[in-house]
């Protein structure tokens, strides 16, 4: 626990929760954005849906915890148990507005690596791969991606891209045909980072409490930018608190205890 | 199982199992090919919620076709790990793909396409990295890929082969319809009446299939929908277990190597916290024609 009596974990699952606006299709990824979709959807969000890569739509969140999107929790009262194709289906229509997506390493651009770091045919370090990361990095409306900050995560430039951000700069991915609007933000479990309309680099918009945009800055691998209106995060009401300690009980994805 | 395995898993296959991506593993199906020490195989996948990891670490894995090798709730996959960057058992190669390219690469197989068309995957790195994937004119061209084994759990089967699986499906049908033949694993063993009461829920042809394993909890760790939890814990001790070559064999030995058989292999599982005991059944459907 933090003083403000919340987990780092939590402060990222209301931040992320934040992203979703009512009545949007949420691609959902796993950990701390399944809690995210369900902080939402019993707050601020009640008509936003669901969506899980295995092939799942649904309106409201599990009635009990998950350890993963295939828990049987997750599948019982979904309004579409269907095949993985017809999700991804739906995501290249341009039909999801917002996809979340777990970050290992990510530069200021954006570009997130999940699979190599070092020389792909001998890598010092193997991550497992894309999952459905790369897909939802170029065919959902706009994405979001949670991760830990550290300077060996938030670095200069990636040294493989899975999951494409908005590339070399502004326009990138127009020029390359890439069809979704491309990363929106970076939640950390120091701050908040965000991207301009129309791609480009990450600035730092939000500092989470209990922190200062000179340790932000210094735990970045680069010259991280301030937006000049930057603020503090805004730390989890009592009644977002209670809907996330609904939904991981034990801890388990928000390390209570 | 045993049989099964053993006629239609040679050495050298292409496999594709855990299909459904984290529900309905075929984990009994993976230990028997441990236990038969397969070599030289090609494994075909979604996700991978560790069984992938298994095989790679007891040295039956040549090849990896998916979009992500780990362990769901806790991570990185540490016997892929060994694989990839130390040659540990032995070196394995990386097709890498997305979820959705390898949906593709398997549709491309079952409609006998030479490839499928897709934006997904512009900007990637994947597309240079992976052989099965080209860059022509602005889109992504998936190549084939095509199982020699499929192997699937299902809730229940008959004698035929005919299955009904429900829940979520990740790549079953394409995985199902690309391969050579599928041996489909079962919780329940039932007459073809009552697989035949509702064939759109049939959701492979009985053509395909080349063996059916009634093998009841076949799927531990993982859930199957209407029969078992996920068991959190057994993924986290494999977690634990296999952060070291030695962890992992004492593993293998434990939990593989040294039972004979998935009933065996049952009984060191607290079955009865697992089980899902509250029924949720779906209203019957009507097919009648008169």
């Amino acid at each position: 626990m933090t003083d403000g009596g919340h987990t780092p974990q939590e402060l990222m699952v209301a931040a992320a929760a934040r992203e979703i606006r009512d009545g949007e299709l949420v691609f959902v990824g796993m950990r701390l954005p399944i809690l995210a979709y369900g902080v939402a959807r019993n707050t601020h969000a009640p008509a936003a849906r669901a969506l899980f890569e295995l092939g799942l739509m649904r309106d409201q969140p599990s009635a009990a915890f998950l350890g993963t999107m295939g828990d049987p929790p997750n599948v019982a009262g979904a309004l579409w148990a269907t095949r993985m194709s017809n999700v991804m289906a739906l995501m290249a229509q341009g039909e999801v507005d917002l996809g979340f997506i777990g970050g290992a390493e990510v530069d200021r651009f954006g570009n997130l690596n999940t699979s190599y770091i070092g020389d792909p045919a001998r890598p010092r370090t193997k991550l497992p791969g894309s999952g459905g990361g790369a897909d939802i990095a170029i065919l959902s409306r706009r994405w979001v991606t949670l991760m830990s900050h550290e300077p060996r995560r938030l670095v200069e430039r990636v040294s493989y891209v899975t999951s494409p951000g908005h590339g070399d700069g502004p326009g990138w991915r127009a020029r390359n045909g890439l069809l979704g609007g491309g990363p929106a933000a970076i939640v950390t479990t120091l701050a908040v980072l965000r991207f301009p309309e129309g791609g480009g680099e990450a600035e730092l918009a939000t500092v989470h409490p209990g922190h200062t945009v000179d340790e932000v800055r210094a735990q970045t691998g680069w010259d991280l930018r301030v937006a000049p209106d930057v603020a503090e995060t805004p730390p989890p009401t009592a009644g977002v608190l209670a809907q996330i300690r609904r939904l991981d009980p034990d801890g388990f994805w928000t390390r209570r205890g | 199982m045993a049989e099964a395995v053993g006629r239609f898993v040679p050495d050298g296959a292409t496999v594709a199992m855990g299909t459904a991506l984290e529900p309905a593993i075929p984990f009994a199906a993976g230990h028997e090919l441990i236990r038969q020490h397969r070599r030289d195989l090609t494994l075909v996948g979604p996700i991978s919620d560790s069984l992938f990891d298994q095989l790679i670490g007891a040295g039956c894995v040549a090849r990896i076709c998916a979009a992500w090798v780990g362990n769901v709730s806790e991570g990185l996959g540490h016997c892929y790990r060994r694989a990839t960057e130390r040659g540990e058992p032995r070196a394995i190669e990386v097709h890498d793909h997305s979820n959705f390219t390898i949906s593709l690469a398997l549709w491309a197989a079952a409609w006998a396409s030479p490839y499928v068309p897709t934006r997904t995957l512009l900007g990637s790195d994947i597309v240079a990295t992976n052989p099965d994937l080209e860059l022509v004119d602005g889109v992504v061209r998936v190549r084939p890929v095509r199982p020699d084994v499929t192997i699937l759990h299902a809730q229940r089967a008959d004698a035929e082969g005919r299955a009904h699986l429900w829940g979520p499906l990740g790549i079953s049908e394409e995985a199902g319809l690309a391969a050579r033949r599928v041996i489909v694993c079962c919780e329940e063993l039932v007459d073809p009446e009552v697989i035949l009461s509702d064939p759109n829920r049939v959701f492979l042809p009985e053509t395909k299939v080349a063996a059916v394993v009634h093998e009841p909890g076949g799927a531990h760790p993982s859930p199957l929908q209407g029969h078992w939890r996920r068991d959190h814990a057994a993924y986290r001790d494999y977690a634990e277990r296999s952060r070291t070559t030695d962890g992992f064999q004492a593993w293998l030995e434990e939990r593989v190597l040294g039972v004979p058989d998935r009933a065996a292999y049952l009984a060191g599982v607290d079955t009865g916290a697992l089980r899902i005991r509250a029924s949720r059944p779906s209203a019957p459907v009507d097919y009648g024609d008169d």
